[in-house]
């Protein structure tokens, strides 16, 4: 099977949008949205946790929708649009889920908190940021050993009511 | 992760050469990709089904629904028509995993995930023995740490469990899926795809490591659900920490009551036999009950105590699996 040998060498070519910008990439098929993000692409703010889909660290946004970067190959993102966290507010500006997060103190450590905003911005955009409960539902998928959990419950529920406000 | 060549599906079709071992077919990957990294699996060759066109539709026709493959998780546990009609399912689906991988899984991969028995989930090379993972090695749970694993179904060659949610619902729902390959169309009900391990040898196949009839280059299409005037359903999960967590035991009940008595009822128990558990027996003996924990609960603890089977750990599953199916009962009724 030389040819197939061959072919697991070749990169595949893939056009995909990352935070707004045209990315043009040239990748080896087992490598994950993560680290083409992380290792080809410097964006460094989306972390590398568990590396198995149990931690949610590595959350990021395809499609507008939340998914753990560490589960989805980046040739799977062909044609896509993704964000990450260096996509969401700016210092300058930060987006209403960065504030509530400062403001509630909703971490400590720090390294879930990228995937936590993320997250936490898929929440709030899906309407499941309606109270404490649903919270702590929709955004079980992130793990914070520190256990930050009630202030980051308390910063996704008033970033949601200033967002619609 | 070993390197693969890559290619995109635009139809079934282009999926049949995917034998399950060279060549494997990836959607979501939610689980694939896990088994890439631990050497559960190493196809020189991967064949991406999930942009197929139409086949993550959802649709309500009559008397049944049908639901496409790459139907996700999440699309399906809040699609109004399966919260109306199929509640069990509906609930199953939200109840697994977390909200970023419901987004990526699909109902056509989350069939045919695998135990999470913690012997076969092992970076290779694994130092202890595991039948599913290389034949003849033994089984390091038979004897080990088996909390989690089967109380029915299983043989001295493999104790696991399948761990599916929405599996179970379908099971007490009645579903079919339908399969595709190149000898043509096939539909099976979902209760049937999986085989325990006694299933298994007793049809002559390997007893740890045949999970599903599927035949190599089979497709999973979709799943039709029948649905009945009245028939009312819940998903009940029992587990270790109230969300994100597999289930240590789970019951799907869908039930018909008339006239404040059990009518019809199908009963589905998850995570205790590496396939769905239908109740058979016990859902005859229910009819003419009424749906309340007393008057259920003693013909489900016989029931499963009649059958089962548990291993030096597991003995709590019994009367847990007993206790989820009769508050899955009430749950559905009210």
């Amino acid at each position: 099977m030389a040819n197939a040998d061959e072919f697991r060498q070749t990169p595949r070519s893939i056009h995909f949008k990352v935070n707004g910008k045209p990315v043009a990439a040239e990748v080896e098929p087992r490598i994950t949205l993560l680290d083409y993000l992380r290792d080809r692409m410097l964006l460094t703010g989306t972390k590398k946790g568990c590396n198995e889909g149990a931690c949610g660290t590595c959350t990021v946004l395809v499609d507008g929708k939340r998914m753990n970067g560490c589960l989805t190959l980046a040739v799977q993102c062909d044609g896509r649009e993704v964000t990450t966290i260096e996509g969401i507010g700016s210092p300058e500006r930060l987006h209403p889920v960065q504030q509530a997060f400062i403001d509630h103190d909703a971490f400590q450590c720090g390294y879930c908190t990228p995937g936590q905003i993320v997250s936490a911005v898929a929440c709030i955009a899906e309407g499941h940021a309606t109270d404490a409960d649903s919270v702590r539902e929709w955004m079980s998928g992130n793990i914070c050993r520190c256990s930050a959990y009630p202030q980051i419950t308390a910063a996704v529920l008033e970033a949601a009511a200033k967002m619609k406000g | 992760m070993r390197n693969f060549a890559y290619e995109v599906a635009d139809r079934p079709d282009d999926a049949f050469e995917a034998d399950g071992t060279r060549t494997m077919a990836i959607a979501g990957g939610t689980e694939l990709l896990n088994w890439f990294r631990l050497g559960i699996a190493g196809p020189d060759r991967v064949i991406d089904i999930g942009r197929i066109a139409g086949l993550d539709s959802i649709e309500q026709s009559g008397d049944s629904l049908s639901i496409g493959a790459l139907a996700t998780l999440n699309q399906i546990g809040e699609h109004p028509a399966v919260r109306k009609h199929a509640a069990v399912l509906a609930d199953a689906c939200l109840k697994a995993a977390s909200a970023q991988i419901r987004n990526r899984a699909t109902i056509g991969g989350n069939l045919l995930q695998k135990t999470r028995c913690a012997y076969f989930r092992a970076e290779a090379p694994l130092p202890w023995g595991c039948n599913k993972r290389a034949p003849g090695s033994g089984c390091a749970a038979r004897e080990g740490l088996n909390e989690r694993h089967a109380i029915f179904g299983w043989t001295e060659e493999c104790v696991a469990v399948q761990p599916s949610d929405p599996l179970v619902a379908l099971a007490a729902l009645d579903a079919e899926i339908e399969l595709h390959s190149r000898d043509g169309r096939r539909v099976l009900p979902v209760g049937d795809l999986h085989l325990t391990p006694v299933e298994a040898a007793a049809a002559g196949f390997d007893a740890a490591r045949t999970e599903t009839r599927l035949t190599p280059g089979e497709v999973i299409v979709g799943y039709r659900l029948p649905l009945r005037d009245g028939a009312r359903s819940a998903y009940v999960k029992v587990r270790e920490r109230a969300s994100y967590e597999y289930a240590l035991v789970s019951a799907a009940a869908v039930v018909t009551i008339a006239g404040g008595r059990i009518a019809q009822v199908a009963i589905a128990l998850g995570s205790v036999a590496q396939k769905p558990w239908r109740l058979r027996a016990v859902e005859a003996r229910l009819v003419g009950q009424p749906p309340a924990r007393d008057a259920v609960l003693p013909i489900l603890e016989a029931g499963v105590a009649a059958d089962a089977r548990p291993l030096a750990r597991n003995g709590y599953k019994v009367a847990m699996a007993a206790r989820a199916a009769a508050r899955a009962i009430v749950e559905a009724a009210a």
